[in-house]
Formats: structure tokens, C-alpha cells, sequence
């Protein structure tokens, strides 16, 4: 059976990791290398690096060091930030991607799902949506969650997935930073309308809210945190054996 | 040194990076006479069957990866490279493939049941059979380690040449091997350890 994922996030800009990273015995922090190293060897099934540099230079930066990640690190790699264009695809793709994701650029034009899917395949495309509540209904925010654009998040995965996303990253944020546990409600939503992997983004605190997650919502495939593991809250080799021991399938 | 078969099908970035992470030389190239001095053949290829096989086939690279498998070259193909080891594939009408494994490659979605989401995405834990010794691609490797999956088609019928598989509702053929021709159906290259060790098992072929 295919296992469950876990996955950390690391974002990017201007060549380093952000968001604070705190790890024991780890030199130099920001390095995302060295992270991604740390991440692969310790059994994250996957890395994903959000690029928010808002520079060319910075984006070059970036690229040069995807380049670098992906040729020491031999787990899946998928990248976001700064997607607007097929062209965009391209340059991450080229520099070792796997796959990848799309988020403001999508809902700017979302003729891009389509035309990378149809150049790439379904696999490569990622919809990463940043979901919020909105008079009673999920609504879509841009720009990094300051944007509500007006569109009924259900509506616009279940779209997304029709024209060739081939994943979907959920991220509440209404329970991001909160750490009081995935957006199960949300979650489950998206999981009614979709038939392609959906990663729960936002709002783990501790092994047990990935339990919960994996428990109560078996048609989620993924969890995705960044904070948690940056900060040693969560070791992954520790969450993927409790999991196990749960009865959830991992990679050990 | 190994030949990474370059016939304008996907990235081989990865690839390359996997062989170099375990000190073997590579070099990916379309050009005939360095694949023939090549110690070993890797092919690789994503995408579709049909158009795989064409590209391969428009630069004579079809025959003389069959004249290489055929003077006991060690050939390893990986994902879609795998699949044009077979017979022929169902992917978008009937296409040949290169006919150095017995079987044919078909829609996961004849075996697998409805519920189950196709493609098969993801870590799976290889099954290796019971009855015969583990291949030698296998030889760093146990049984159920996991690897790495992106895949809606996979080889059926390959029968006693299969030499790992991965249940997904149905065992699925994860690698199959005929002498020195060798197939994994997931990526060695994105598989973490377990795959540079299969990856380091076909080189000191």
C-alpha cells in the first residue's frame, strides 16, 4: 500500500530558509541544503520549497540552489512560489523539480493548470490553495492569504483538479499557526470532491493531530508541516514511528 | 562507465545526480558509438509509451539498445524506460516495445480495484517473490523497503521474469528482469537510500 507522507516545508527567500529555523547540532540553519540533507536523512518522503522571493536576482538565487538541493537529496522535490507561467514550470523543472506548485498564479490564470498539465502530465501539477471561512463559506485567499478573491475554495479545487491538478495542498487559515490541529471540517470538504492526493497543510502542533489527521480523514495522503519540524516540536523519525505503531502505513 | 540514454524523453537531472551521489561515472548521450563503448545502458523516459517508442525508434536507438541487451550489455530501464522493455503497450492505441522482456504493459486500472486512485503515486513497499533468490539489482536492498511510484500503466504477464512487486489492490509489477535486461517500474532515482543502493547493485554489474 502506498504510505502516508510527511512532509516539511521550507520556505525560501533571497537564498535562505525563513520562518526560524532551531535545530540542534545543525551549524548554519538557514541553509537550505543542509536542511534538505537533514530532512532526507532523517525520513521526510518528500521536501517542498516555497520561493518567496519577490527579486529576479533572488529567483535566480533560488533556482541555483534547487539545483544544489536536487542533486544531493533523492526524494521528491516540489517547489512554489513565483509560478505564473509555463515558463515557470520549465525553470524549476529543469533544476531537478518534481513536481509543481501553483498557487496565486493559478487563480490569476487558470488556463495555466491546464497547459502545464497537458506539457508535464498531471502528476507535476500541484494546487496549493490557501482556504479561509467566509460567511459560511471556504473561501480562496491570494497573495500569501492577505487577498480573499472571492471564490468558493470547494469549487475552485474540484475546477482545479478537472483541468489537471494533479495533487492538491489544503492549507486553512483559519487553523495555520494555531497548532491546535488540522482543519479536519475543511479537509474532509475538499476530500468529498476530489479523487487525487490531498496534503493537509495548517494547524499540527504534535504527533497526535496527525493521528487524528490520517484516522479520521483516510482519503488525506499527506501532512504537511514547516514550524513544528523546524523547531524540533516534532521529530520526524519520532512521528513516523508513532504513526506506524498506530496502525498508519509509513515509510520507516 | 554508464550510458544515460538521452532520446529527448524527460529530465535527467535527477538520474545523473543519483549515479554521481555514488561515485559512477555517467555520461547521457544519443550518440551511437559511445552507447556501444558504454559499460552499461540506463533507459530512462516519462510521458507516453507510444511517443517514447517513437522518438527512440527516429534515432535508430531502438535497434542498437536491442543489439547491446542481445551481447549481454547490462541495461536498466526505469519508469516508462521500463515499459519499452516489453512486448508492446496498451498507453493510447496498441504501440511495440522493444520485445527483451516477454509481456506486455497495461492499464493498472484492469487489476486495481475502483476505490484506488490511479496513477499510483507514491512510497510502496516492494514484495520480492518467494520462491526464487532476489535479483542481483536487489542485492543491497529487503524486502519491503519502499520506493518511489508515479505511474498509470504497469507490465502484466511478465510471470517468472517479475522480481519485485507492490500491492495496491493488486500486486503490481515493480520490477521485472530477463538476464542482463533489468526494468523497475518506480523511480531508483527518487527512492532515498533504498534506490542508490539499487542504482549501486546495477552499476557493479
Amino acid at each position: 500500500m502506498i504510505t502516508k507522507r510527511i512532509i516539511p516545508c521550507l520556505d525560501v527567500k533571497n537564498g535562505r530558509v525563513v520562518k526560524g529555523v532551531n535545530f540542534l547540532g545543525l551549524a548554519d540553519v538557514s541553509s537550505p541544503v543542509k536542511l534538505a540533507r537533514f530532512y532526507s536523512d532523517c525520513g521526510a518522503d518528500e521536501l517542498v520549497f516555497y520561493d518567496i522571493t519577490a527579486s529576479a536576482e533572488g529567483r535566480a538565487l533560488f533556482t541555483d540552489i534547487l539545483t544544489e538541493v536536487a542533486s544531493t537529496i533523492f526524494i521528491p522535490l516540489t517547489v512554489g512560489g513565483g509560478i505564473n507561467t509555463v515558463e515557470d514550470f520549465d525553470r524549476v523543472l529543469k533544476c531537478g523539480a518534481d513536481k509543481v506548485s501553483v498557487n496565486s498564479g493559478a487563480i490569476r490564470d487558470p488556463s495555466l493548470i491546464p497547459a502545464a498539465a497537458k506539457k508535464y502530465g498531471d502528476q507535476c501539477v500541484v494546487l496549493s490553495v490557501d482556504a479561509k471561512r467566509v460567511d459560511g463559506q471556504f473561501r480562496v485567499f491570494a497573495k500569501g492569504g492577505r487577498e480573499d478573491t472571492g471564490l468558493d475554495a470547494i469549487e475552485w479545487i474540484r475546477s482545479g483538479v478537472a483541468n489537471g491538478a494533479g495533487e492538491i495542498v489544503l492549507n486553512s487559515i483559519d487553523t495555520d499557526g494555531v497548532k491546535n490541529g488540522f482543519d479536519l471540517e475543511m479537509l474532509e470538504a475538499v476530500c468529498d470532491v476530489v479523487d487525487v492526493p490531498v496534503i493537509a497543510s495548517g494547524g499540527a502542533g504534535c504527533a497526535d493531530h496527525f493521528k487524528t489527521l490520517f484516522h479520521a480523514l483516510p482519503k488525506v495522503d499527506a501532512g504537511l508541516a514547516a514550524s513544528i519540524f523546524h523547531f524540533g516540536e516534532v521529530s520526524i523519525p519520532d512521528l513516523k514511528r508513532a504513526l506506524a505503531a498506530d496502525g498508519i502505513i509509513m515509510r520507516l | 562507465m554508464t550510458a544515460i540514454i538521452d532520446y529527448g524523453v524527460g529530465n535527467l537531472f535527477s538520474l545523473k545526480s543519483s549515479f554521481a551521489a555514488i561515485g559512477a561515472e555517467t555520461v547521457v548521450t544519443s550518440d551511437p558509438d559511445t552507447l556501444r563503448q558504454a559499460e552499461k545502458l540506463v533507459l530512462p523516459g516519462v510521458g507516453a509509451f507510444g511517443d517514447a517508442a517513437a522518438l527512440l525508434a527516429e534515432k535508430g536507438l531502438d535497434k542498437l539498445v536491442k543489439e547491446e541487451a542481445g551481447r549481454g550489455k547490462p541495461l536498466l530501464g526505469i519508469c516508462l524506460g521500463m515499459q519499452l522493455l516489453f512486448e508492446y503497450s496498451t498507453e493510447y492505441g496498441r504501440h511495440q516495445g522493444l520485445g527483451l522482456i516477454p509481456g506486455g504493459v497495461r492499464d493498472i486500472r484492469e487489476v486495481v480495484p475502483a476505490s484506488y486512485k490511479v496513477p499510483h503515486i507514491g512510497w510502496n513497499a516492494l514484495k520480492l517473490p518467494e520462491e526464487k533468490p532476489a535479483s542481483p539489482l536487489f542485492r543491497y536492498i529487503k524486502e519491503g523497503d519502499c520506493v518511489y511510484f508515479v505511474h498509470s500503466f504497469a507490465a502484466m504477464d511478465c510471470g517468472a521474469d517479475t522480481i519485485a512487486t507492490a500491492e495496491y489492490g493488486a500486486d503490481l509489477t515493480a520490477a521485472a528482469a530477463k538476464g542482463n535486461v533489468y526494468g523497475t517500474q518506480f523511480h531508483p532515482e527518487k527512492s532515498g537510500a533504498v534506490g542508490l543502493n539499487i542504482l549501486r547493485a546495477f552499476c557493479e554489474m
